[in-house]
This record gives structure tokens, sequence and C-alpha cells, in this order.
């Protein structure tokens, strides 16, 4: 293994390229689920946006007009879900996954005459001067447009649910819709509203898989990245910036396994050193809890363990497919830690989430 | 204007016609989307609901196809009414198929009647024991088992790339990533001649009538539907939840596994990557059409099985993308969840005086 071959900064920037989808779907979701509605569609509307973004980039040749494109077509398909779970009070998570099959199959039938195309080029920004900064400019400065608009979104996200009177009526919605209701607030179109936009923020997410991070449209190229989005929510607490801490988490692995595949190295050592990161912050949310912090240090034991064996074995090799189950298995680990304990992460969830709401009268 | 009042009970009516006119709703519509792409929509259609039903051999690839579905569906609509969502079937049913082939290919050229119910064994555990992860990390983590049902359906599709390039890939075949064809003992037996039906479709119509046994007349099944139904009721009546999660998902696994292994033992004889071609998540939608009721499952397993045959020949004949066939199947879903209000609710013209 030649470890001099990895430019740590090469590494920070494809990390944040890789979790600036996430950070865009998941913002997206937390809006949604912020107004209590619970939209289990993230996939389905990115890898529509991902495809309406294409499509329209290469039709018109402007990637900015793909990714209006693509937010037009998410908030389009989540306007259906927004229809049926708020006029026809359907069940939401069962909406959701409908959501997630229509979005799969219509991207597909409308991807058809797109495989294989190139799409037209998004430049990165070229800021004079500041791009020339020896690290800085490369780590800051060097990223296209839709990078700096999703943290920025992030921002205005946070501002707006923590800051703003709107912001307010939102979670207001989200936490007891009968209440709002009662104080005169228009519950239906509040949520819509939020749909509309988590599945906004989903397109762009998808549009920014097939323009910039691939760039290429195949079938079912989300992967789970939607579902893994939905997870970030979780695992943020439903706070903004954690979000994006968490997106950049996700982008953290894939760019971890994919490195791990490229330098051939022993993929103990990445699993063990995320292993023990993941067991000392268990270990510290268990201590803090006043928990028994078994199953943390067992975490640690068994990434030490890992650790080991990578150091001792550098040359050990497993075949691709394993590695791919890592941005996975890692949700799942992320999602077991997170959800451990109940009374925190039901302190910050939405109470009337995923529950219908009709006013009778 | 009209408006939305609660009806006392579900309407029994609407119960039974929803669906039927969800169907509907999806042909008017499919048939849109495909004069959209320039294709007849009613030689389209013709091909699709009609066609093989005139044929003896789409006839029978009905139940090949079916089955798997209505088995899936069977165990998903438990949990449904539970209110548990077990979305990942096609992850147990990928696992279901590994297990029983890892046996198959462990006895490779052993002959003996003990083979097929030893990987029945295998195919169900396995299904079980990948739909168990979920069911006890919510009940001892509080992990959302939604997303971590869905995530393993990911790991389980790696896992069978992974085996089918590794340990189970034919020796012979040119490092291919296929296993090699299963021999006699393995493969299960053909219960008609010149068809793909295999004992596999006899065993799901026996777990069908045990689950309409099961849910109308047995405490278990009671106790499912309270525990979805009133979930209060249920814990002052002792009804343990962590218990009804285990049993739903282990349940909705062990019959994904199972649907798996009479999959890679039936018709495909042979384990390949290209074995998963989503029953897991049409299921979902088997078990809605069906209104989560056994009787209803089969049916709807049969109408969806239509689609495969149909749009597979619609693909040949007509030139129509195999995507159509899935966004059909997300259509028919979203008729089906929107119709659902009329089942709870009638539509009442709106009275002056009232706002909604």
């Amino acid at each position: 293994m030649d470890l001099s071959t990895l430019d740590p900064i090469a590494l920070i920037v494809s990390l944040i390229i890789a979790a600036t989808p996430l950070v865009l779907a998941a913002t997206g979701e937390l809006v949604t689920e912020k107004s209590g509605v619970l939209n289990l569609g993230v996939e389905g509307m990115m890898v529509f946006g991902a495809i309406t973004g294409f499509a329209a980039a290469v039709e018109s040749g402007s990637p900015w007009l793909g990714f209006l494109a693509s937010a037009t077509g998410g908030a389009v398909l989540a306007l259906i879900f927004g229809v049926m779970t708020q006029y026809l009070l359907s069940n939401q998570v069962a909406t959701g996954l409908a959501l997630t099959m229509f979005g799969l199959g219509l991207a597909a039938l409308i991807g058809q005459p797109y495989a294989g195309v190139k799409p037209p080029p998004f430049p990165r920004l070229d800021l004079p001067l500041l791009g020339d900064i020896p690290v800085l400019g490369r780590l800051l400065f060097s990223f296209d447009a839709m990078v700096y608009l999703s943290i920025l979104l992030v921002a205005a996200v946070w501002w707006f649910l923590a800051r703003t009177r709107g912001g307010m009526v939102l979670r207001a919605v989200g936490e007891n819709h009968d209440a709002a209701h009662s104080l005169g607030m228009k519950v239906v179109p509040i949520r819509l509203a939020a749909i509309a936009f988590g599945g906004a923020c989903a397109g762009l997410g998808g549009a920014y898989l097939s323009l910039v991070r691939v760039p290429q449209w195949t079938e079912g190229m989300t992967a789970g990245a939607g579902w893994i989005a939905l997870a970030i929510v979780v695992f943020a607490s439903w706070k903004p910036w954690r979000v994006l801490l968490g997106a950049y988490l996700f982008g953290g692995v894939t760019i971890l396994q994919l490195n791990t595949q490229a330098l051939s190295l022993n993929p103990a050592l990445p699993a063990g050193a995320g292993l023990i990161v993941v067991g000392l912050v268990w270990l510290g949310l268990a201590l803090r809890a006043g928990r028994p912090a078994g199953l943390a240090l067992a975490a640690l034991g068994l990434g030490a363990a890992a650790l080991a064996f990578g150091l001792a074995a550098p040359r050990f090799q497993i075949g691709s497919a394993w590695l791919s189950m890592a941005p996975y298995l890692v949700t799942i680990l992320v999602l077991v830690v997170m959800s451990r304990d109940r009374a925190r992460a039901a302190l910050n969830a939405p109470a009337s989430l995923g529950r219908v709401f009709h006013a009778a009268g | 204007m009209l408006r939305l009042e609660a009806r006392r009970e579900p309407s029994r009516a609407m119960l039974l016609l929803t669906p039927v006119l969800a169907v509907a709703l999806t042909v008017l519509f499919g048939g849109a989307l495909f004069a959209a792409l320039g294709k007849d929509p009613v030689a389209a259609m013709r091909v699709i609901f009609v066609d093989p039903l005139f044929d003896p051999y789409s006839r029978s690839e009905l139940m090949v196809k079916g089955a798997p579905l209505a088995l899936i569906a069977i165990g998903l609509s438990l949990g449904f009414r539970a209110g548990i969502w077990n979305i990942g079937a096609e992850g147990q049913f990928i696992m279901g198929a590994v297990a029983a082939s890892a046996v198959a290919l462990a006895f490779y050229d052993v002959q003996g009647l003990w083979l097929l119910p030893l990987m029945l064994v295998a195919g169900t555990a396995a299904g079980a024991g990948w739909a168990m992860i979920p069911a006890v990390l919510k009940t001892r983590f509080g992990a959302n088992e939604i997303l971590v049902s869905l995530m393993l359906v990911y790991v389980a599709e790696q896992f069978l790339i992974a085996m089918v390039s590794g340990p189970l890939r034919d020796p012979q075949g040119f490092n291919f990533p296929l296993s090699r064809s299963f021999h006699d003992s393995a493969v299960l037996p053909v219960l008609m001649e010149y068809t793909r039906v295999h004992v596999g479709v006899l065993v799901t119509l026996l777990v069908v009538i045990a689950a309409q046994v099961l849910m109308s007349r047995h405490i278990f099944g009671f106790r499912i539907r309270l525990s979805g139904e009133a979930p209060r009721a249920a814990r002052f009546a002792g009804v343990d939840r962590a218990h009804v999660t285990w049993a739903c998902m282990g349940l909705s696994g062990a019959a994904a596994g199972l649907a798996g292994m009479f999959e890679v033992a039936g018709p495909a004889q042979q384990l390949a990557p290209s074995l998963p071609v989503g029953y897991g998540f049409t299921a979902i939608i088997v078990a809605f059409l069906g209104r989560l009721s056994p009787p209803g499952i089969v049916l709807a397993a049969a109408i969806m099985a239509l689609t495969y045959i149909g749009g597979e020949t619609a693909q040949f004949a007509l030139g129509i993308p195999a995507a159509a066939n899935e966004t059909f199947r997300g259509m028919l879903l979203f008729f089906l969840l929107g119709l659902d209000i009329l089942v709870r609710y009638r539509l009442v013209p709106k009275r002056r005086e009232a706002r909604t």
C-alpha cells in the first residue's frame, strides 16, 4: 500500500462533492419533517430530479437550467405526495413508498434516450486570487456553485426555522397540528409548501449527482442516496447544521470506501478506525446519560481488533462487493447509535410527524 | 363543493370497489402514458392484460410469477396490519435464495429426497434471520425499521454479488458471476408438464390458507390487528409490542426467504445476480391491492403477475420499455392509497356555513 499517493486536500474536496447531494436532499426532508410530514419518497424525487435536470441540461446546454428543471421536477413529484397525504389523507409511509417506485420507474422511462450522453460541464467557480492561496484556496474556493449554495441552503433553513416567524409557524404545525389549526394557522397549505420545498431540494440533490458528481445518467443511479438522506435527518436530530455534519460523514465513508478499493488497502483498516470513532462517540453519549456502556466498549474492542488485523496484514483483500456494503452498514450503525437514547431523540422529533391531519367541520 | 365526512364504519362496498377502481384508473392513465410514448394504447393494454390469459404457457407462468408475489405479500400483510413496516422483503428474498443455493451447491450431485427440505429450511431461516436484524434493532435500540430493512436490501444485493463471484461461483464458468446449475435433487419438482409450475406454488396456497386461519381465527392474528388498530388498547390487554414486532418481521422474512428458495430452486435453478427482479417491492403493492387479506392478496398477485408477463411481451413485441411497467406499479399504488379515502369518508355537498 502506498499512502503517499493520497492527497489529503483532494480527499476532502472529493468528500464534499460526494456529500453535496445528501446535504441538499436531507435539508429539504428536514423542512418537510419539521412541518410534521414524513415523506419517504426522497429516493424517487432524487432520481426524478437527476433525470429531469440531466435532460434539461442536455437539451438546453445550460446546467443552470438543468438544476432549475430538477427542482421543479422534484417539487411536482412531491406535490403528488402532498395532495395524496394532505387532501386524500393517505398513509404517509405507504404513499412515500409509492412515490419512490413511481419516481424510479418514470425516471427510467424518461431517461431511456439519455444513457451514455455527456451532460454540459458545470464549471467550478474560478475565484481570482482566493483560489490561488496554497492550501486553503483548494480547500475552500475550488468548488462549483452548487456546493456553496448547498451550504447557504443549510444556513438559510437554520435561520428560517430558528429565527423567523414563518419558521415558528412551520414548527408549530409539525409539533401539534390540532393546536396550530385552532390558532388559525393554515396547516394544509403550510405542509404542502414544506413538502414542495423538500421535493425541490431532493431534485437538486439528484441533479447534482447526474450533472456534477458522476456526471452521467444511469438507471437507478441514486442507489439508496435518498434513503441515506432520510437517515441523516434522524442522525441530525432534526437540526440543520447537524445535517451538514451527517452528510459530510457519509461523504467521508463513500470516499474512504472508493479509496480503499483504489489503493487496495486492507478494508479492516478504515473499518477499524471507523468503529473506534463510533465507539468513542457512543461511549461519550452513554456516559453522559449515565447508561451502561457495554455495547460501546464492544464496538471499541471490535474496532481495535480490526485495526490490529489491518496493520498486521495490510495486503489482505476482499471483493469490491463487500466494500460497497459500507455506506449502508454505516447508515444502520448510525441509526442504532442515534436512536439508542430514545428520550433525547424524541426531544427534537416533531411530535406530529407522520400523523394524518383532518379538520372536521 | 364537496367535503369529507367521516363514516361511522369503513364501507364494505368501497373496500371491495376501490382496488378495482384503482386498477381501472391505472389502465386509463397507463394508456395515456403509452400514447405519449407514441405507442398504440389499446394494443399495448391488450398485450399486457388480455393476451397472456389466452395463451396456455402464459397462464402457467401466471402461477410461477404470482406465487412468490403472493407469498411475500402474505408475510408483509401481517406486519402492515400491526403498523410494522418491513420494506426490505427484497433483501430477505435474496438471502433466502443465497442460503438455499449454498446448501444445494454444498451437496452438489448428492442424490437424496432430504436435500430440498434442507434447502427450504435454510432459505426460510436466512430470510427470517435477515428480517430479525431490523426487528431487534427496532425493539432494542428504537432504530427505524423502515430505513434499516431497506438498507439491508442493498447489503443483500452486494452479498449476492460477492457470493456468485466468490464461494458460490461455477468453477467451470469462465469467471462469470454465476453459480453451477443445480442438479436434479436440488430442483423443485414440476407439477404440470411443459411448464415451470413447481411444488412451491402448492406450498404457497397452503401458506395462504394458514395465514387466513391465523388472522381470522387465532388469538395471535387478533393481537396483530389490535396492535395496529388500537395500540393503547393492545398495551392494556397485555400485548407485548416487541413480541408482535419480532413475530411480524420474522414471519414476513421467512415468507420472503421461502419465496427466494422457490425462485432459485424452481424457475432459475441457478444463482445469478439477475435473480431478484423486484418481487419484494412489488409485493408491497400486492399486499395493499389485496387489502391485506389473504384471498385478496392471491387475486392481486395474479394481476401483478399478469403485468410482469404481459410487460415482457410488450417489451419485445411493441418496444415498450420495462420502466413503463415500473411506472405503472407506482401509479397503481398511488391510486389505491388515494382512493382509500372513500372507505373511511364519504363525500357530501359542502354546507354554506361549514368551513374546512
